[in-house]
């Protein structure tokens, strides 16, 4: 693995060694003292074209724990906001010996440039581009399911068992992704990663909000929520702006909330070991009410841990190619 | 002026002949008749093995010119044409300021005749500054020195179905055409790419079919009902195909070209997601490239044009979405054809001199091109060997861009030498001084 461009790129067995790796690292964050030297005297440069101080602060923690060198550099609003930036940029951190850009991009296909074009010698980490993919935002995903779903661990309040999925997959499992599909990131990092873990993939939306082309995706969709809410074991919620209705994606919010969005009614149809998920940021009372994204269903908060170990494990995994991480765990580590 | 002695050239792939070019027209079919004339050099050229065809006569050239002369301009646009076969070209309207007035196209129309590559035939807007609120003075144009007769405001779609339909209407009066960029502009807003599985795999804005279809659809019904003279530019997709096979069944007095890039290449290009493979409309599936070929073939489509389209490589060394819709082509039209249509058995030589020379020039009315190979008639005749092979390097050529889609692959074909009314504009496969009267 040179980059991380596509959740697709990844074999079933180098996602679950990433999911591994992050159990491992998750504990480091439970520690006082939360740092690793691993990536001592490596340079990581976060790459932001376009806001997300949650992502960026996810990448930064998981990178400062591994003690490598940090340097964020926002783009947006710069020149490099214009087309031509792109090549520049990566030339002059290129120049700055960047072992690692992590890039977040509003045009879909960015970080392929950056990383195929002789432009970039380090590994690229797409951290977000366009309507494309957010591949570490499907890794965390996957990984707090494996946490709730797989192994001793079961339903939303068995996360403390740490550590029961290792080595497995999930296979079997029914996820359900909900929303505007067709302008998602998540959504489509998240249909190929875990179907190639093994689950069961539904994406509901209304028609308008599904791509062209999704029944050659690898997942089954539906039209209704209420059908396919029915044996789910986790159900993930997509954020959705409510500007879309102004281009006659759907009439009206609030429409779109009574047949797409979770209500306490809709949550307790769920099996009851299932969990509720969201990337974040929510819109209250729009895909999601209130009651449901504070309810002990929700694992919300939960994500944004295990972002930070997913990547972590990411990092270590392109950056490492140390001895495996549980050796040094040990070393490093419970002392 | 030098007369020129080709030995043994393949008129349109047919028997090895040889031809006397002398006074700027073909003047016989045999050496025997090329006895130098007092104080006129006689130059011999062997051709055998050269396929002869008319000069190649492209309807849709982007020369940028005036405005973009970082791009191209109509010099360089005129001397890459000539290498790739051309004798003539019909430049764009969508310059920087828009050729829709007498004064702007007879300006670019000179320039052509005075850099001496291959005629410049210029196309008039059909908008005032392409901007789809009221006509350009077509009449203006049509009766300038330039003698316009094709009008596109090629770039953008005339959408407004009224707006469209005067323009039809108003061109009879002098024997002009429309060529519309089919493109429904709601339909394609923010579009990369052809929409289908792959632009949501990718997650780039889809351009539909349908967008250039239900427009084609609409332009044909009103070229029936106000009996005028349609040109589709660029036609891309199966159901373009069949939607001009039907009008022509009907008996509608339409015309449709297709690119050389959309008889060869697959939107599967775009998963690299380098901006070279971005062009509009938008490479399509391998099942419209089929349909387009056979539409070719069978004369539904009724010539290839290039669609030429020069931009400086910072507009291509970019993330998708930022970057230019375009290629290059005139260099690379002929092997193309060759590769996609000869070599496949779909069209004979004689066919390519149709859908390449014979056939534009009707349709942009420009009379002394795309003319028979034949005693009297003018010396406007490419000498191509289709036996060559050679590898694209984007540096090898004469215009001032590099977006050439074709970097690294291996092309059949090569333009040996051209010559516009007798003299060579390229000779041994290079550029000459041009015809300088
Ligand atoms: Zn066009």
């Amino acid at each position: 693995m040179k980059h991380l461009l596509s959740a697709g790129d990844l074999s079933r067995d180098e996602a679950v060694r990433i999911l591994d790796t992050a159990e491992e690292l998750l504990g480091v964050a439970q520690r006082p003292i939360k740092k690793l030297p691993t990536l001592r005297g490596r340079t990581v440069v976060n790459l932001f074209f376009e806001d997300s101080t949650r992502t960026r602060i996810s990448f930064e923690a998981a990178a400062k724990r591994l003690s490598a060198d940090v340097i964020n550099f926002s783009a947006k609003g710069s020149s490099a906001s214009k087309g031509e930036g792109l090549k520049d940029t990566a030339l002059t951190l290129q120049a700055m010996g960047a072992d690692a850009v992590v890039v977040r991009h509003g045009a879909s296909g960015a970080p392929h440039r950056l990383a195929h074009e002789a432009w970039t010698k380090g590994a690229v980490v797409n951290a977000g581009d366009g309507t494309h993919e957010h591949p570490t935002q499907a890794l965390l995903d996957a990984f707090t399911m494996r946490r709730h779903l797989v192994g001793g661990g079961a339903g939303p309040r068995a996360a403390d068992g740490a550590g029961a999925g290792t080595g497995t997959d999930l296979a079997g499992k029914r996820v359900t992704i909900v929303g505007d599909v067709l302008h998602s990131r998540v959504a489509r990092s998240n249909a190929l990663l875990l179907h190639t873990l093994g689950a069961h993939v539904t994406l509901v939306a209304p028609p308008t909000l599904l791509p062209v082309g999704v029944d050659s995706w690898p997942v089954s969709t539906s039209y209704s929520l209420d059908e396919a809410i029915e044996g789910t074991d986790a159900l993930m919620m997509l954020r959705v702006q409510g500007e879309r209705m102004n281009a006659a994606y759907f009439p009206s919010a609030r429409e779109y909330s009574r047949r797409y969005g979770l209500d306490v009614a809709r949550m307790n149809r769920l099996p009851d070991h299932a969990i509720v998920m969201h990337p974040g940021p929510m819109n209250r009372g729009m895909e999601i009410s209130a009651d449901v994204a504070d309810s002990g269903r929700s694992v919300i908060v939960e994500q944004v841990t295990n972002g930070v170990a997913v990547r972590m494990a990411v990092l270590y995994l392109l950056l490492g190619g140390a001895p495996a991480p549980a050796t040094e765990l040990q070393n490093e580590g419970h002392a | 002026m030098t007369d020129y002695l080709i030995l043994g050239a393949r008129l349109l792939g047919g028997q090895p002949t040889d031809l006397v070019l002398r006074d700027g027209v073909i003047a016989a079919f045999s050496a025997d008749l090329a006895h130098a004339r007092e104080g006129v050099p006689l130059e011999t050229i062997d051709a055998s093995g050269l396929v002869a065809l008319p000069g190649l006569v492209d309807l849709h050239t982007h020369l940028r010119e005036p405005g973009r002369e970082d791009a191209e301009t109509v010099l360089t646009g005129t001397q890459s044409a000539a290498r790739g076969g051309f004798t003539c070209v019909h430049a764009m309207a969508n310059t920087s300021p828009v050729a829709d007035t007498a004064g702007v196209v007879e300006q670019v129309w000179r320039l052509g005749r005075e850099g001496g590559f291959c005629d410049v035939q210029p196309v008039g807007a059909v908008t005032v500054g392409l901007k789809g609120e009221r006509l350009a003075e077509l009449g203006a144009m049509a009766d300038s020195a330039a003698g316009v007769r094709v009008f596109s405001d090629d770039g953008i779609c005339v959408s407004d179905a009224v707006l469209m339909r005067r323009a039809l209407e108003y061109v009879k009066a002098f024997d002009g055409v429309v060529a519309q960029h089919a493109q429904e502009p709601r339909l394609t807003e923010g579009a990369q790419m052809n929409e289908g599985a792959l632009s949501g795999e990718l997650g780039l804005v889809g351009w539909p079919a349908v967008a250039e279809e239900a427009i084609i659809a609409r332009d044909v019904l009103l070229a029936e009902h106000v009996g005028s003279r349609l040109h589709v530019c660029h036609l891309s997709t199966r159901g373009s195909v069949e939607i001009v096979r039907w009008a022509k069944s009907r008996g509608i007095d339409v015309t449709a070209e297709v690119t050389p890039h959309h008889l060869l290449l697959t939107d599967d290009l775009v998963r690299s997601y380098d901006p070279i493979y971005k062009v509009n409309p938008p490479l399509r599936t391998a099942d419209d490239v089929a349909a387009v070929r056979e539409g070719l073939a069978d004369g539904t489509i009724d010539i290839v044009a290039t669609d030429h389209a020069p931009h400086p490589m910072e507009d291509k060394e970019c993330e998708w979405s930022a970057a230019a819709f375009g290629m290059i082509g005139l260099e690379t039209a002929l092997s193309i054809v060759q590769q996609t249509m000869v070599d496949t058995g779909a069209l004979t030589w004689e066919q390519v001199a149709e859908v390449m020379s014979a056939r534009p020039a009707r349709i942009g009315r420009v009379p002394d091109h795309g003319r028979p190979l034949a005693i009297g008639e003018p010396a406007n005749v490419v000498l191509y060997d289709p036996e060559a092979t050679r590898t694209v390097t984007p540096g090898d050529t004469a215009s001032l861009s590099r977006n050439t889609p074709y970097a690294g692959h291996e092309l059949p074909g090569r333009v040996v030498a051209t010559f516009l009314r007798g003299v060579p504009t390229v000779l041994s496969g290079e550029l000459t001084e041009g015809v300088h009267a």
